[in-house]
């Protein structure tokens, strides 16, 4: 899932100057699970709110609404009536969330109150960790199903570099080296020969480097192109 | 010849290679570069010229090594992957190699976190680019040279001569992929090898016993890394905090008890060089005297390594 952390109540008091009424609009899906940008920590976020507002002696109207899914437009067109009462639109849904809304209501500010961080997994009780970083060329079959291009700081993909010690990452003691946990489940399954083999330069063009980029099922698009 | 360098001379002719590191500036200041140079000059058959090392941000390793070339003294110019995708590297080669540059050693590069890790600050919230990884550049440089087209596809108008390097941990986590790591450098079409820092000459035979049993020291000339220790504490911290390096405890304790340290450093790591040269299938050596030029001389004369060959 989509894991997001909110963003310091500071920085969200920021971007709401000037406005009186704000709507802070959640999302039930990938930030409720990572308990980032849910309908509770919606309600968290907007106490927080109302309290450093009064504290500053700002008359300013937060109203709370938690939308299903705020990536899909049939969600979101549900809370129009809310949208279009206010000033400024703080969401507390991923980066696709925001700008779903500020596609759909083109007249509104619609700002963020998380930060998206990454493509990842609870890992433990309040521990989410990333797993994949969308390059859009899956090669886990290699690597015993651990991503070198999301785990490893540096992405290499011919194996570990000379930084890696009692399996934690150059970069930091709290980051595990990714090869080291792909080369031992690859003895674990007897397929550390997989390694053997030399990767050549990746097409990057798949990933983020080739632009924005989007996924078209032409038989779908053909059906409604008929229907219309 | 596949470039013509000094170094492949050297070790063609059979001669034990000398290889020695020279740090660039932090700074614009080509002084410092000559006094260094001057330090250097003759104590090995070529000078690696470092790549931002500990991704602090130096005097390019182009263009010092461009200094050396001019003076007359051969750099192994560093190529790390870590600021630079295909492009720029390739573009850095054809340059590098216009002006006369033949010996590259491809790295990964020290994370930028690392910058930010001592006194300094460092560029910690940079921009990573690892576009491709040292293997897949040590591929990338064997087919500017062997079939003069770049990596995308497109023809070069000559082939580029150079004489390709990487680097090997061999004591490095995790220790199963190590012997396969240097296979895939070989394969790519590493020419010369420069070895993490020895200090453990039993693990380290180890290492190269399983080297030599896939035949690798047959394809590639593997010098061995000696890093000329400057205290007991430095001996003790390596051995601590850098990874693949091991330092066996009585060279520690040796060190640290040692009245004049720096004598006892040059004294170490001469009989470093005379071990891992007993070993088979290690071709020469790599020196490296951090901010420490001066003791290089000395190090390679008291190992019966000067005057270096001339071929």
């Amino acid at each position: 899932m989509i894991i997001a952390e909110r963003k310091p109540v500071a920085e969200i008091l920021n971007m709401i100057e000037g406005a009186s009424t704000v709507l802070v609009a959640g999302c039930a899906t990938c930030v409720a699970d990572c308990m980032a940008g849910g309908e509770r920590e919606v309600g968290i976020l907007a106490s927080a709110m109302r309290i450093a507002l009064v504290r500053e002696g700002k008359a300013v109207e937060i109203i709370e609404v938690t939308v299903e899914r705020q990536c899909e437009r049939e969600f979101i067109e549900r809370i129009r009536e809310l949208v279009e009462k206010v000033d400024v639109v703080i969401s507390t849904a991923c980066g696709i969330g925001v700008q779903a809304m500020a596609e759909r209501y083109r007249n509104k500010p619609i700002y963020p109150g998380v930060n998206t961080t990454f493509l990842g997994l609870r890992e433990e009780e309040g521990l989410w960790t990333e797993r994949c970083a969308a390059c859009g060329d899956c090669t886990l079959h290699l690597t015993g199903g651990i991503c070198p291009v999301a785990r490893c700081s540096k992405s290499l993909l011919n194996g570990p570099c000379g930084g890696s010690r009692e399996g934690k990452c150059e970069v930091s003691e709290e980051i595990a080296c990714g090869w080291q946990l792909i080369i031992d489940r690859l003895i674990e399954l007897g397929q550390l020969d997989r390694l053997e083999a030399n990767i050549p330069p990746k097409n990057w063009a798949t990933s983020r480097d080739g632009g924005p980029r989007k996924v078209i099922k032409k038989e779908l698009r053909d059906e409604k192109r008929k229907q219309s | 010849m596949k470039s013509g360098s000094n170094l492949e001379k050297v070790l063609s002719a059979g001669h034990t290679a000398v290889t020695a590191e020279l740090g660039p500036p932090m700074g614009c200041n080509a002084e410092t570069v000559r006094k260094k140079m001057e330090l250097l000059r003759g104590t090995a058959d070529a000078f690696n010229v470092t790549d931002c090392q500990t991704a602090v941000v130096r005097m390019s390793s182009i263009s010092t090594s461009i200094f050396l070339a001019q003076a007359g003294m051969e750099p192994v110019m560093q190529m790390t992957c870590r600021d630079r995708n295909r492009i720029a590297i390739q573009s850095d080669i054809l340059g590098a190699a216009a002006h006369g540059i033949k010996n590259c050693l491809c790295i990964a590069g020290d994370h930028q976190s690392f910058g930010a890790k001592g006194k300094l600050k460092g560029h910690p919230g940079s921009k990573n680019v690892y576009d491709v990884d040292s293997i897949q550049l040590v591929g990338i440089l064997r087919g500017l040279r062997d079939d003069a087209r770049q990596q995308g596809g497109d023809p070069l108008d000559a082939s580029v001569p150079l004489f390709i390097g990487a680097a090997w941990t061999p004591l490095g986590d995790p220790i199963e992929i190590r012997t396969i790591r240097l296979a895939k450098k070989v394969n790519a079409g590493a020419d010369f090898i420069q070895t993490q820092a020895v200090y453990d000459i039993k693990r380290f035979s180890e290492a190269m016993q399983k080297a030599r049993d896939r035949g690798l020291h047959e394809r590639v000339a593997i010098l061995a890394g000696i890093i000329v220790p400057k205290s007991g504490g430095m001996l003790a911290y390596m051995n601590k905090s850098v990874p693949g390096v091991v330092v066996p405890q009585e060279l520690i304790d040796r060190m640290k008890a040692a009245s004049d340290q720096r004598a006892e450093g040059i004294k170490i790591a001469v009989e470093l060089i005379q071990q891992v040269l007993q070993i088979e299938g290690v071709r020469g050596v790599h020196i490296q005297a951090i901010e420490w030029e001066e003791a290089v001389r000395e190090v390679v004369g008291g190992a019966g390594l000067l005057p270096r060959p001339t071929v």
